[in-house]
């Protein structure tokens, strides 16, 4: 009897595919189990017994839940598209400069490199209501009041946002004018000729060409959207008063904090499947804007 | 004439605005981070000093204390760095082999369902890290490599591995698949034939990804705070936290410990950059 050989792809994607089912999979199954459970830390007996979808009729119940849930499509809705216009700016005004440009890309680089959890420091520090820069910046300008930048929620949440579109800015700023650089010449001159408008050559030719390279740093930047509990972590802990609380954070405190492994395991999977959701989005939405190039192949 | 004039002033008024826009631009991302390494280099007295103090005197105060003896207020700052390096370094160099054979598998074999296989892989990847954690540290703590070094080497490998697929197979995909056909003819394996031909070809993309990778396991944080709970295996984002206590915070110490992370971070960006875009670019979901 001669044992079926696997085929060579196959080997070659085996350590890869172990390695994700051991850390990721393996523990994501174990955490969909205990979502059913009332599984708490400080009681390991709990996690054995079965409560049905009890976890989730309670998270889908609880005003807190819903509150932090539409507060996290808030923020990524303002932020991810922020980040975007931002992106695309500076893009075209770095494709304009003509000399140092090498220099000014590196430098547009660096708030990638940042550990977010080094952002939230940063931004902590600078909008800081008592020694931070801005409002030092403010007084030596005449203001007079100190802005509780961190204290106050709306504030708050705008610092927040402040930081994350700080770090994730560049990560469009950079594909897009790889984006511009790769674009060819010979349509933006034939439009010149035509008499297009520079806003109609925008609109119709470089828009158009642009949109998988907006596509790959949309895709990009929804692999790790969470990485803003980090920083909202950092700045304001989900304070004040639950007024910053993300998803992420509210999961984190009712995990770790409470001890309620289960109901935070619950909440998580809302958390992976708007994230998933979020990927699929752009996956198929790159796969398009590239396929009708004439990209794909 | 009049007309030519008033389109050259236009042209420069254009001209300044835009130099205006890019000073801007560069100001808002740079100053954050600089404001940080200036106050590293500022006595206590003075960041907290006020009214402010605008003009900065230089200290290598915090420094001193940071790498001397047992480390600012008692923050092990060297065993944090020791750490950090070490997780990241190994958790880099597996995740490399293992996604550059996943890569290459990608970039030079047909089979049903590839790009199925690609999106799920990229799927795991975009779990967030608090809701990993979570089921991380119970498993973890089960089979008791909760606060080691390889435990989160593990976590870190299989964080990395979706992305360096991605750019890997970028990568491979940019060299012509007539190069290791042309090898294996004039009679190498094909194992011969990636190591000596399609590898050196492939390097510079390859080490683009490592650095990537190895910027994710130094900056990662939400899952080393849960996973890490001594001086033994904790690293630097997580000792960041150090420095904070119930309503103060030690800003020059933490400013420090920031520049020491910053700057392996900005050198290798440095390096990597040309090679990255690419990588990412070209790679992904193609056919």
């Amino acid at each position: 009897m001669t044992r079926r050989r696997l085929p060579e792809w196959f080997v070659l994607l085996l350590p890869a595919i172990v390695v994700i089912a051991a850390v990721v999979l393996i523990p994501l199954i174990f955490s969909l189990y205990s979502s059913f459970t009332p599984y708490k830390l400080t009681r390991p007996s709990t996690l054995w017994r079965w409560v049905g979808t009890y976890n989730y009729e309670k998270i889908l119940t609880d005003a807190k839940f819903w509150a932090a849930f539409g507060r996290t499509v808030l923020f990524l809705t303002v932020v991810l598209n922020l980040e975007l216009l931002l992106g695309l700016g500076i893009a075209l005004l770095m494709n304009r400069v003509t000399w140092g440009q090498r220099t000014l890309r590196t430098i547009l680089m660096f708030p990638m490199m940042f550990s977010p959890i080094l952002v939230g420091f940063q931004f902590k520090f600078i909008f800081n209501d008592n020694i931070g820069l801005v409002n030092n910046v403010l007084q030596s300008l005449g203001s007079d009041a100190a802005l509780p930048w961190l204290v106050d929620g709306r504030l708050a949440m705008f610092s927040i946002m402040f930081a994350e579109i700080w770090m994730s800015t560049s990560v469009f700023a950079i594909l897009i004018l790889a984006g511009l650089f790769a674009m060819p010449r010979d349509p933006l001159e034939a439009a010149k000729v035509d008499g297009c408008t520079p806003w109609q050559t925008f609109r119709h030719i470089t828009l158009p060409f642009l949109m998988p390279f907006i596509y790959i740093a949309m895709t990009i930047r929804s692999l790790d959207v969470a990485r803003a509990y980090d920083i909202v972590q950092i700045m304001t802990g989900g304070g004040p008063a639950r007024r910053t609380e993300l998803l992420w954070t509210l999961m984190s405190r009712t995990g770790y904090v409470d001890a309620r492994m289960g109901l935070a395991n619950a909440m998580g999977y809302v958390s992976i499947l708007l994230s998933i959701l979020f990927t699929i989005y752009f996956f198929r939405k790159l796969s398009a804007a590239r396929a009708e190039i004439g990209m794909a192949g | 004439m009049d007309r030519n004039r008033t389109h050259r002033n236009r042209k420069r008024l254009f001209r300044l605005l835009h130099l205006l826009a890019v000073f801007l631009t560069m100001s808002v991302i740079c100053i954050p981070g600089l404001w940080i390494v200036l106050n590293s280099f500022r006595p206590t007295v003075e960041i907290m000093a006020k009214p402010p103090v605008w003009t900065p005197s230089f200290t290598l105060e915090h420094y001193r204390a940071m790498f001397g003896g047992a480390g600012e207020g008692g923050v092990p700052v060297f065993d944090y760095f020791r750490n950090s390096l070490i997780v990241s370094v190994t958790s880099t160099v597996i995740a490399i082999l293992i996604g550059m054979s996943g890569g290459y598998a990608f970039a030079r074999y047909r089979f049903r369902g590839k790009s199925g296989y690609f999106v799920g892989l990229m799927l795991f990847r975009a779990v967030p890290g608090v809701a990993l954690s979570l089921p991380l540290f119970i498993v973890f703590a089960r089979v008791g490599i909760i606060d080691t070094h390889f435990g989160l080497i593990l976590a870190y490998v299989a964080m990395n591995v979706p992305f360096t697929i991605w750019l890997t197979d970028g990568f491979f995909r940019q060299i012509p698949k007539e190069l290791h056909e042309a090898a294996e003819i004039d009679g190498c394996t094909r194992w011969q034939a990636f190591w000596k031909v399609e590898f050196p070809v492939a390097r510079s993309g390859v080490a683009s990804a490592a650095i990537f990778a190895f910027l994710t396991s130094w900056n990662e944080f939400a899952l080393a705070s849960q996973l890490t709970r001594s001086v033994g295996s904790k690293t630097m984002p997580v000792g960041l936290l150090d420095f904070t206590a119930e309503f103060t915070i030690n800003w020059g110490g933490m400013c420090a410990l920031a520049v020491l992370m910053i700057v392996p971070a900005l050198i290798l960006t440095f390096i990597v950059q040309k090679h990255l875009i690419a990588g990412l670019t070209f790679g992904g979901v193609k056919g």
